[in-house]
């Protein structure tokens, strides 16, 4: 062989104690409880085992190329995180604000092209015709009460990008914890059943340590490995997933809107989606919706909806006028405690969501993240002074008791089975979740076999549009190589958008003005289509329809075929991962994505 | 021969944030400085990309930064520039955001490069930005190299070759989009690069980590700047931004071109 030809070298191991993947609000309160620990006196005998003589060696490796650039606007209780931050000033964190006053909206269909089931459209007439009574205004009624459990009046509204950067900087200058941005993980290494480390994506470096804490989300590649490899407990299934996507607003000098106001709105712009409108120091908003995996729809698109959602006439009073900040999406994992998988083993402990920690009944997943991620760190303390091993035993013993103990576990309990109902259908998922909510899980309805799935075009718009129509939209999509929900929605009657070029802006604008994403050169594409065939025979190419940057496009050159891929513009929210009907996508670790730290 | 190459670099933010200056004329800054995302200073970037390749051209070289910045917001953009090439770190804890006096800056620099033990200046090259993404006086190297008592200076360098003899040949752009080619016999010299012709290097985790060993400890000891400001601002504004957006189909290119030229005119 020519010396030029031969492979090159691999890089040397590198060692440390324990390594970690992704760093979000879990790892933030796993590092931050853990590197504290280590400063306490009865920690000052605890030497690293892989370079002796030194504290032991932590390093974080995180996706994304700045560990700010997290998608969530978020509204939380945040009662771990207070616990561990009991001085918390939210001024000190940009956009943050205690929530002042909270409300749960049902909103009206103004423009009539939302697709309600009969009791929905006459809620509508009912709410119209005795607006006077019940206080119906902008085509919005307040509703009078909202349960106990979606409550977060004495909790926080949140940046997450901004509150992992407060923490963030507080972890490293600890010195004590290395958090490496723009560095994804490949995957776990897995040797004799135990996890020894991870392989970075960068240049295929091992990291070797005697634990490896996996927190790198919903569809992590680390994650999703240790789950094919370990398999998931049984009755365990990860099968509820929904797009969460919002907009940060500049709100216009018109606003009367309070710092600290927080809106839970169900009903538009189609039934399944829920939405939010947060509002954060210094005349900024989060307003976002979240489309969920059991919406019928096979033409589902947040972006589309997230505007028409905006534009609604309670929401739209106060945006008109302003100004797109920033913009993101991401997956959330709404499987909860039905998705959880093994959360230690020999070598390695989960923690966060992609342990299965999201409440799905309150709606709350970074303060049940974060204390995850307090837990393991109180129970690595506790192992590094007693000198045992990292095995699976001793992290059942500490971390896995410690999270049963917990309110989380409680909550989680009671948060199982009250998404059972939407399986059947809107109004039983709202009587499921009412349900369980008000009886702390003792009842719920039961789940129905098998996943709800989306429709066929066909008879998800039988009766609203011709089978002829359909045909005509998916030819001229094809020939246009451009995804079918826009012509599909504009024959259902949703008015175009009114591009401002300021708040209401092409999905491509959204990407550039507001989640100002890269893709760095030396990587290769992270989405790959596994099985050209299995892309020809599927109808929907739901991937393109749910794309969240329009990254996943009809290809021009082949339109039946697999589609184009574009890493310039994808958000890394995961959404074709779960999406894709026949589970063909490849998703790799890769940097990149938003460059925003205001989601 | 080898070089002591040391980097002058700054941080700067991130260029795709939103960025809101906030005026106060004791100091302005910009709204929530510490939490904006940085980058390591894209001029100063340049430079240290050809400080590494250098350096990997004549062993036994040593890469130092000099760097002036909010010390921790220096340690969370170490963390990524690390991950590029091997260097060493002198830190100075100070004010960033671009409204820091030139002056006062290069002081600082000048103070820490000249206290450096172990510093040879018959091999020494001074690099930096020609310009800095925060505000961009271009005048900090010169004045860098003024107090370091360096003649030879090489303003808007795009490339470098050191020649069989040892001596530099240098090419700086100049007025008009020419280039001027200059012949320098020897170290020291200050070279304030304008965009080189190196990539970025991709992030190699391997020389993060041994970099962190040395970065980590000159962190923890960086010394406090003091670099009052000097000038009085009587206002801070970012420039007006005006964004049209039209999307056309089959347009040929030239014709796209026509008529954003046309909008410029405008």
């Amino acid at each position: 062989m020519h010396p030029e030809a031969q492979p090159p070298e691999p890089p040397a191991p590198l060692d440390a104690d324990i390594v970690c993947t992704g760093f979000g609000p879990a790892m933030a309160g796993f590092l931050l409880t853990l590197t504290r620990g280590l400063q306490q006196p009865e920690m000052a005998g605890v030497e690293s085992r892989a370079i002796p003589g030194l504290p032991p060696q932590v390093v974080c490796y995180e996706r994304a190329d700045d560990i700010s650039f997290g998608v969530s606007g978020v509204v939380t209780r945040a009662r771990a995180i207070r616990a561990s931050l009991p001085d918390l000033d939210p001024a000190e964190i940009p956009l943050a604000a205690r929530v002042r006053q909270e409300k749960l909206l049902y909103l009206l269909d103004p423009v009539g092209a939302s697709r309600r089931p009969a009791w929905m459209r006459l809620a509508d007439q009912v709410c119209r015709a005795l607006s006077a009574v019940l206080g119906v205004k902008d085509e919005a009624l307040e509703l009078p009460w909202i349960p106990p459990f979606l409550h977060k009046g004495d909790g926080f509204i949140f940046s997450l990008g901004q509150f992992n950067q407060w923490v963030g900087q507080q972890v490293m200058m600890s010195g004590l914890a290395q958090v490496w941005p723009a560095a994804p993980v490949a995957s776990p290494l897995i040797e004799d059943g135990r996890v020894a480390g991870v392989r970075l994506a960068a240049d295929g470096s091992e990291v070797r340590a005697a634990l490896t804490v996996v927190g790198d989300g919903p569809v992590g590649a680390v994650g999703r490995q240790l789950d094919q490899h370990f398999g998931m407990p049984a009755g365990r299934r990860r099968d509820e997933w929904a797009v969460g996507m919002k907009m940060v607003i500049d709100l216009p000098e018109s606003c009367t809107l309070e710092e600290g106001t927080v809106w839970h709105t169900i009903g538009y712009p189609e039934p399944e989606i829920f939405g939010f409108l947060y509002v954060h120091p210094g005349r900024i908003a989060s307003a976002g919706i979240f489309v969920p995996s059991w919406m019928d729809s096979p033409v589902r698109t947040s972006y589309r909806y997230l505007q028409h959602f905006i534009q609604h006439p309670r929401l739209w009073r106060h945006l008109e006028g302003g100004r797109l900040r920033s913009w993101g999406a991401k997956s959330l994992l709404e499987s909860g405690r039905r998705g959880e998988p093994y959360l230690a083993g020999d070598g390695y402990a989960r923690i966060g969501e992609c342990s299965g920690s999201t409440n799905v009944l309150t709606g709350s997943g970074v303060d049940e993240a974060w204390l995850t991620g307090v837990q393991l760190a109180e129970a690595v303390l506790e192992l590094l002074r007693e000198g045992a091993p990292f095995t699976r035993e001793n992290l059942e013993r500490t971390y896995v008791a410690r999270r049963r103990a917990s309110w989380l576990e409680r909550e989680s309990v009671a948060a199982e089975r009250a998404r059972n109902g939407f399986q059947w259908g809107l109004l039983p998922g709202f009587v499921g979740m009412a349900l369980a909510g008000l009886t702390g899980g003792r009842l719920a309805l039961p789940r129905r076999g098998g996943d709800r799935r989306p429709k066929t075009l066909a008879d998800y718009y039988a009766g609203r549009l011709s089978r002829a129509e359909i045909e005509r939209a998916k030819a001229r999509a094809e020939a246009e190589a451009r995804p079918l929900h826009d012509l599909l929605m504009d024959l259902c009657g949703w008015p175009p958008i009114p591009y401002d070029g300021r708040l209401l802006v092409s999905h491509q604008d959204a990407l550039l003005m507001g989640g100002k994403v890269q893709a760095p050169a030396e990587f290769p594409d992270h989405v790959i289509f596994r099985r050209p065939q299995l892309c020809r025979d599927c109808e929907a190419h739901l991937c393109v329809e749910i794309c969240s940057g329009e990254a996943i496009r009809v290809s021009a050159e082949d339109p039946a075929g697999p589609p184009a891929f574009d890493r310039e513009k994808c958000v890394h929210c995961g959404a074709c991962l779960w999406n894709c009907p026949v589970s063909n996508i490849e998703f790799c670790a890769a940097p990149g994505g938003l460059h925003s730290a205001e989601n | 021969m080898p070089f002591q190459i040391i980097v002058c670099g700054g941080l700067a933010p991130d260029p795709l944030q939103t960025l809101e200056p906030v005026f106060d004329p004791a100091r302005p800054s910009l709204r929530n400085e510490l939490m904006l995302p940085a980058v390591f200073d894209p001029w100063a970037a340049h430079a240290l990309y050809e400080a590494g390749h250098l350096a990997k051209q004549h062993p036994g070289s040593v890469v130092r930064v000099v760097s002036l910045a909010p010390k921790a917001k220096l340690q969370q953009v170490m963390m990524t520039v690390a991950q590029k090439l091997p260097f060493e770190l002198t830190a100075l804890d100070g004010p960033g955001g671009g409204f820091v006096d030139a002056a006062a800056v290069a002081a600082a620099l000048a103070g820490a490069i000249a206290a450096m033990p172990d510093l040879d200046r018959s091999r020494l090259l001074l690099f930096g930005g020609w310009e800095s993404a925060t505000r961009g006086a271009g005048v900090v190297m010169q004045r860098v190299a003024e107090r370091l008592g360096i003649r030879e200076q090489f303003l808007a360098v795009d490339e470098l070759t050191v020649e069989a003899d040892g001596s530099l040949r240098i090419k700086e752009r100049i007025e008009g989009g020419l280039h001027q080619i200059s012949r320098c016999a020897s170290p020291p010299a200050m070279l304030a690069w304008a965009t080189g012709s190196l990539p970025e290097p991709p992030n190699h985790p391997q020389t993060g980590m041994a970099n962190m060993r040395v970065l980590l400890p000159a962190l923890q000891k960086a010394a406090p700047a003091a670099v009052e400001p000097a000038a009085e601002y009587l206002s801070a504004t970012l420039p007006s931004v005006v964004r049209q957006t039209r999307v056309v189909k089959d347009m040929p290119a030239a014709e796209i071109a026509r008529e954003i030229a046309e909008w410029i005119r405008q």
